[in-house]
């Protein structure tokens, strides 16, 4: 079990993502293709778990893998793998959305927030995807419950550490740190490397 | 006032995108200097995208034929070395600093180690532009744009100008910092260099010293720009020495 866990973390398993940006940045569409059967799923998730909305959800996905191919010339491995930089892209334009449609709503809605931490409930028939969510399910229960409540409502929330703070009755500082060793906790768990 | 402590505590609520446009600005012109802040960055964000990759679901067929019709009618970007977005309203303060961010390391590199340019000028001068409103979009735009080039000059009594020229988006933009007001009764006017032959590019504003203008019309293979002191009303050709002269970084 812990072997095959391993194995749908090791990043090898997705062995031709970085060759494939490569053409891609040279305008090769059937590369484009290829990328997009490797990212799609994991970039509408991204996106999903921010805004919810699944129709929204669905076209800000659509623009991010667009801005993908638009932008793939300037993508350069030194600054991580090609998999994380579709997965910034993702979440940033999906924070951005969820900023700039729900910034008032979210305050009102600080006790639905803490009730709806990831459920993780779609379904995914890629096993690679399962073992994934198991591992990353398993280090958030690592960290501290406000830690992992800080994280949580940064990430698939889209809350700013302000909104965090508010959420969770911290000072500003303190949410700002919690976000800091809640990440280097998951971090060291997950064995991430950059 | 954010001390440099605090960025280093930021690195976290960065990678979450969990800071304000402001901040956000803040922590990436931190990040330039700051060699450990940018390993704990890239090992955050690595694990934020952990994070995501948990949430992937299942994609509808569609999206796939969507986005693959979509793509082959958009052009890609050149290579370069900054990543780009469209600008977008509200978004200005981030697309700025991550162009400011680049210039300071193309001019650190140019000009062997004198960064010249000075990127908080150039958000203050963004700032007052965009509250006196003056084509504010468009020089966010052309500050932002892929191809954007910077060229500074000091023009003395601790004045700067520098010109901003995105040939893509054939618009140039002048950022003045420090400029003293003109006389009374004068202007200052813009002119792009045709080889020689000045064409008049519109008006910095008389009551700004620090300020970003939009030079009025298109490049359209202009060498360089100029800035002269003329009536007010302007003149339809230079008539007085430039105060400014800088030709266009190729």
């Amino acid at each position: 079990m812990r072997e095959a866990v391993y194995i749908g973390a090791n990043p090898s398993s997705r062995p031709d993502l970085q060759e494939l940006m490569g053409r891609v940045a040279l305008g090769d569409e059937d590369a484009f293709a290829s990328v997009y059967d490797a990212v799609a799923g994991p970039v509408l998730g991204v996106v999903q778990a921010v805004l919810r909305d699944p129709a929204q959800s669905e076209e800000v996905a659509q623009e991010v893998l667009v801005e993908v191919w638009r932008t793939a010339p300037r993508y350069r491995s030194e600054i991580g793998t090609a998999l994380n930089w579709v997965l910034t892209l993702a979440h940033r334009r999906a924070v951005d959305r969820v900023r700039s449609v729900e910034a008032a709503a979210v305050r009102d809605h600080k006790a639905a927030l803490l009730a709806r931490t990831p459920e993780f409930d779609e379904v995914t028939e890629q096993v690679e995807a399962r073992l994934e969510r198991e591992q990353v399910r398993r280090c958030l229960r690592t960290l501290t419950e406000i830690q992992r409540q800080a994280v949580t409502l940064a990430y698939y929330r889209g809350l700013t550490y302000r909104q965090v703070a508010e959420a969770l009755a911290l000072p500003l500082g303190t949410a700002k740190t919690r976000l800091r060793d809640g990440l280097i906790r998951l971090r060291d768990c997950l064995g991430v490397t950059a | 006032m954010t001390t440099t402590a605090d960025l280093h505590l930021m690195t976290g609520a960065y990678a979450l995108h969990a800071l304000s446009d402001e901040e956000h600005a803040a922590f990436e012109r931190h990040l330039a200097d700051c060699e450990a802040c940018a390993q704990e960055t890239a090992e955050l964000s690595a694990t934020a995208a952990r994070l995501g990759l948990a949430a992937t679901v299942t994609p509808s067929a569609a999206l796939r034929g969507q986005v693959l019709r979509r793509i082959s009618s958009v052009r890609q970007v050149p290579p370069g070395t900054t990543g780009t977005r469209p600008v977008r309203a509200g978004r200005r303060a981030r697309l700025l600093s991550r162009w400011a961010l680049a210039a300071c390391l193309a001019a650190a590199a140019t000009l062997g180690g004198t960064t010249v340019w000075q990127h908080q000028r150039a958000e203050d001068a963004l700032r007052q532009a965009r509250s006196a409103r003056q084509g504010t979009a468009e020089i966010a735009a052309v500050l932002a744009a892929p191809d954007a080039r910077t060229r500074t000059a000091d023009l003395g009594d601790g004045a700067t100008g520098s010109v901003v020229v995105s040939r893509e988006r054939d618009r140039a933009v002048f950022v003045a910092s420090g400029m003293a007001r003109p006389a009374g009764g004068k202007v200052y006017q813009l002119w792009y260099d045709d080889d020689g032959t000045m064409r008049s590019a519109g008006f910095m504003d008389p009551g700004r010293t620090d300020q970003a203008v939009l030079l009025r019309g298109g490049v359209d293979g202009a060498s360089g720009m100029g800035v002269t002191v003329e009536p007010a009303g302007g003149s339809a050709e230079p008539s007085s020495t430039p105060v400014a002269l800088l030709g266009f970084p190729t």
